[in-house]
């Protein structure tokens, strides 16, 4: 089984890697890459612990393999702080209180960010819908969305 | 949970890709967006000894009207479809389907041609596409051919493609004027595969009669349910709440479910029958009937 050479930008850097055709994503964030922000939960593509940003879209990286992100631009929680500034998404998660036990708001984080660029202003229901596919285990969906939208304000 | 070894296969032309296909015959497997394909691997329910990915072939994903039909590409990611204000005002029924299969996060990576290919009868296009009457175009060894979709599903997730195919295109029938579409799903929850779902399209004649229908149900059997005596039931009638009912009840009676943690054979199967009559009455309202 051959390996296959890739190269990726995450979070800005370029990264080159010899991978294995069925390791899979998230195993290479985590154990290649040692960016363990990014969580596996479900490891089925249910609960969204695992999403990073492809390309800008938010994608569940326990379903799609490393060799499938070569040449992509990769965004992981790790590339949210810049210059030691915390992202919008992340002081609304630490003011409003957005998590509990902490594990689903790696995932959760991302798929903000890529919601409030794709959509600066959305609706509590706009917010409901794109974090759908991000399952809250401790159930804290009210603050979860209320951090969204204290990063849509301060995007404002 | 990690998938057995496979060799991966990054084609760069749909020709490159059939050339693989021919090569490895049904030790390989085509992956589009990979969301039904790599959840499967995982699971060591499949073990293909090579992967042919499709989804970096460029120009596979498109949405176009040409002459009186809409062109699908294979590999149209299900959000491409969910954006498309082509999609969203002139096709309800794709529209509908799209917002409600798996989560927005997989509908980034999932395609259209996937979904089909697949051949899962608990996926969500199946039914849209019989019910909109669409041809899918393989792509093989010997060029295209077209299948329409009332024969493409075959049996529990096998279709009519050959080992050495590919679901290229999907063509759907621009839908004369008066004509409305609707999907309805019973889910426990975002992501889960429906209880009971039912694809309704709907043309009307300027009295308000049934001219044309597509009804087809998801998940009520080993493939997609296509409700014909239903239709045949519809066909040239005014379409008032009796009718629907008792088309609703035919399609109901053409189910075969299975029990599972959804429900019960019984009330899989009055689930369905309540969906069917609900996914007519909206491409009724929707056609501009009442």
């Amino acid at each position: 089984m051959a390996k296959h050479a890739i190269q990726l930008d995450v979070n800005g850097t370029v990264q080159r890697a010899e991978v294995d055709s069925r390791l899979l994503l998230v195993h290479f964030i985590r154990e290649s890459l040692r960016l363990t922000g990014t969580h596996i939960g479900c490891d089925t593509s249910h609960c969204g612990a695992c999403t990073v940003l492809l390309d800008g879209k938010p994608v569940k990286s326990c379903t799609v393999l490393a060799v499938q992100a070569d040449g992509a631009k990769l965004r992981t929680v790790e590339g949210l702080e810049e210059n030691g500034q915390l992202h919008p998404v992340q002081q609304g998660f630490w003011e409003k209180h957005g998590l509990q036990c902490g594990y689903c708001t790696p995932g959760m984080m991302m798929t903000a960010c890529a919601l409030l660029e794709r959509n600066p202003h959305p609706s509590e229901l706009e917010i409901r819908e794109a974090i759908s596919g991000n399952l809250c285990r401790c159930t804290g969906y009210v603050n979860i969305v209320k951090a969204i939208q204290y990063a849509a304000e301060k995007h404002r | 949970m990690i998938p057995a070894a496979f060799d991966y296969h990054c084609p760069k032309t749909l020709g490159e890709a059939v050339t693989l296909l021919v090569q490895y015959g049904d030790a390989a497997k085509v992956m589009s967006g990979g969301q039904s394909l790599l959840p499967l691997l995982k699971l060591r329910l499949a073990s293909p000894e090579h992967v042919i990915d499709i989804g970096k072939i460029p120009g596979l994903a498109y949405l176009r009207e040409e002459g009186n039909v809409l062109k699908i590409g294979g590999c149209t990611s299900e959000a491409e479809l969910e954006a498309s204000d082509l999609i969203r005002t002139r096709y309800p029924l794709l529209h509908d389907t799209t917002r409600v299969i798996a989560d927005p996060l997989v509908r980034n990576r999932a395609t259209v041609g996937g979904n089909l290919a697949h051949g899962d009868p608990a996926n969500d296009h199946p039914a849209t596409m019989i019910a909109l009457r669409a041809q899918i175009v393989a792509t093989g060894p010997r060029g295209e051919r077209v299948i329409p979709a009332t024969q493409f599903f075959r049996s529990l997730f096998t279709t009519a493609l050959a080992a050495d195919e590919i679901l290229t295109e999907i063509r759907i029938p621009m839908p004369p004027p008066r004509s409305g579409g609707a999907y309805v799903k019973l889910e426990r929850k975002v992501g889960d595969y429906a209880t009971a779902a039912a694809a309704a399209q709907v043309s009307l004649t300027p009295a308000g009669a049934i001219e044309l229908v597509g009804l087809a149900l998801t998940n009520a059997g080993p493939t997609p349910i296509h409700a014909s005596a239903a239709e045949q039931h519809l066909t040239g009638k005014t379409p008032t709440a009796a009718v629907i009912a008792e088309a609703a009840k035919l399609a109901a009676s053409a189910t075969q479910p299975s029990a599972d943690r959804r429900g019960d054979v019984d009330y899989k199967r009055e689930m369905a029958r309540v969906h069917a009559a609900r996914a007519l009455q909206r491409a009724i309202e929707r056609a501009g009937g009442r």
